[in-house]
């Protein structure tokens, strides 16, 4: 009775064969009014993936990156029907797919782009605006008990390479000339309004940053990350719009 | 079952495209209504619901689903509901429509739609998930009659009879795609006019028209390919007549998924669908 089983399997592995009971009115072989229904899984899923990381495909070329597509698909057919979800852990998969060593900056390009996804459509909330936040951060009283909100689409990646530099290159020219891959970086993505923007910030703000995401008070959050310009990353925060809400932790009166 | 309370209006509709939400904004282009896919706008936040917001306020809304799998063996998927749910609460459209296919497979999405056999227990089961739709989202649901490229040998009812008995059952409505019915045709050798004049046509609630691809199978013989990437082919549009002398004018939509032309491209098909309809209502 569980013909879909049979129908779903043969789609999504090219290696299995038409399924039975089957056929085409005019008597063609149904394998090849199958492979139309195959091909459109196929197909739409590795257009899917591009459509998602379109870097990574820039990065080791198209035909490289269909192919690899086709692998993944095999091992990892989507869970949802929300196919912009497709493909969330393709840098994991792209850190073991042998054929890639060469490019070993390109599974960090993966997870750029999908944070990039993620912000994009992260969740709305309104930005604190710049009065607001300079009031209480003047308090002398109640600044050491502050904490700060990050806007949902707010992330971090730390990567060995240049992974924005990379990045960035791939929206103009698409050369790598003049970029050292192996220089670290630190990324902030963030959606401001309705653009999603990438920094380059210090070691130390995005320690800061992560540890403001972790529920520390401001100060804390600064003093307990490595060196770094506190007025300046504030200063990047506010001005992008990335501060949401300002809460007074009552610890002590 | 007759005078569902399908409020689109009687005119020409376009696809609501991410790359048009500018220009549409910008030039409020005449357009009977938009529709867009549930899937694409279930996401928290951010430009898609900033933009749809904007346009649901200007014009009447159609909301497609792509990923609910009607058809599928298993028990619908509660979640997907829910976010349909929360999609027409918020957006509040005028329709909700989905397929007469199945897409999911157990917890396996393939991201099309897939043909069923038409036999009995397929007709309950998806009676059954239409059922559950409707009830859920306290609504009716329009259903599209697919573009297949296969038959089953297990089937028992052709293809007309199996969605009038849906109909009739669960008092859904029809979402008449009329290159649907020409791509299956070609594919199965049938008379798109009787299979037309075949389908319960007092529940129409929506038509879609689009363009296809032209391959071929085995034995050299056309084999057509519902991809929404070319112009609505004049066989189609000829096909359109037909169904309009017979409905009168009904909300219809342009729909181009693929090699997407500029928005006055689609515009001017729309137009030519607000001429037909025009003349289907007995107006000059």
């Amino acid at each position: 009775m569980n013909t879909h089983a049979a129908f779903a399997a043969a789609l999504l592995d090219p290696r299995l064969n038409c399924p039975e009971g089957v056929f085409s009115a005019n008597g063609a072989d149904p394998a090849s009014r199958f492979a139309v229904y195959r091909n459109n899984v196929q197909s739409s899923l590795i257009n899917a993936l591009a459509h998602s990381y379109p870097v990574v495909a820039q990065l080791v070329g198209n035909e490289f990156f269909r192919a690899m597509a086709a692998i993944y698909l095999l091992g990892n057919a989507p869970q949802s029907p929300l196919i912009k979800d497709y493909g969330h852990d393709l840098a994991d998969f792209i850190e073991g797919f042998e054929p890639a060593v060469s490019v070993p900056y390109l599974a960090d390009v993966a997870r750029l782009e999908r944070l990039r996804t993620l912000a994009y459509h992260a969740a709305d909330a309104q930005p604190l605006n710049p009065e607001q936040i300079g009031a209480a951060l003047a308090d002398p009283h109640t600044l050491s008990e502050l904490s700060v909100e990050l806007h949902p689409s707010l992330n971090l990646l730390t990567s060995a390479f240049a992974v924005v530099s990379i990045w960035a290159a791939h929206q103009q020219d698409a050369t790598l000339a003049g970029i050292d891959l192996d220089h670290g970086q630190h990324a902030l993505i963030l959606r401001n309004g309705l653009d999603v923007e990438v920094f380059v910030i210090e070691p130390g703000a995005s320690a800061f940053i992560q540890n403001l995401q972790n529920g520390q008070p401001l100060l804390q959050a600064a003093a307990s990350a490595p060196a770094f310009d506190l007025s300046q990353t504030l200063a990047l925060l506010i001005s992008h719009n990335a501060l949401t809400h300002l809460h007074q932790n009552k610890v002590s009166p | 079952m007759n005078n569902l309370p399908f409020g689109l209006p009687p005119r020409a509709g376009l696809g609501l495209k991410t790359e048009h939400f500018r220009e549409v904004l910008g030039s409020q282009p005449d357009i009977g209504f938009f529709e867009v896919h549930a899937e694409n706008y279930m996401v928290a936040g951010g430009p898609f619901h900033h933009y749809l917001g904007l346009i649901r306020e200007q014009y009447p809304l159609s909301l497609h689903g792509v990923g609910l799998s009607i058809g599928a063996e298993g028990p619908l998927d509660i979640q997907h509901l829910k976010r349909l749910g929360v999609l027409i609460e918020r957006y509040q459209p005028q329709s909700f429509s989905e397929h007469l296919a199945w897409s999911s497979h157990g917890p396996v999405f393939l991201n099309d739609l897939l043909p069923l056999a038409y036999d009995t227990p397929t007709l309950s089961r998806v009676c059954e998930h239409i059922d559950h739709v409707q009830s859920t989202l306290k609504r009716p649901m329009l259903l599209e009659n697919p573009a297949t490229y296969l038959a089953f040998e297990r089937s028992t009812y052709d293809e007309a009879d199996f969605i009038n008995e849906v109909i009739r059952r669960t008092g859904c409505g029809l979402l008449l795609d009329v290159n649907n019915v020409y791509v299956s045709s070609i594919n199965h050798q049938r008379d798109p006019l009787a299979y037309i004049d075949a389908l319960p046509l007092h529940a129409v609630g929506e038509i879609h028209l689009a363009g296809f691809a032209e391959d071929t199978d085995s034995l050299g013989d056309r084999l057509l390919i519902d991809d929404h990437g070319a112009p609505i082919d004049n066989a189609v549009w000829t096909l359109y007549q037909h169904v309009l002398e017979r409905t009168g004018p009904i909300a219809t939509l342009i729909e181009r998924d693929i090699q997407l032309p500029a928005f006055s491209v689609l515009h001017a098909e729309a137009r030519q669908a607000d001429e037909r309809l025009r003349c289907a209502g007995g107006r000059s």
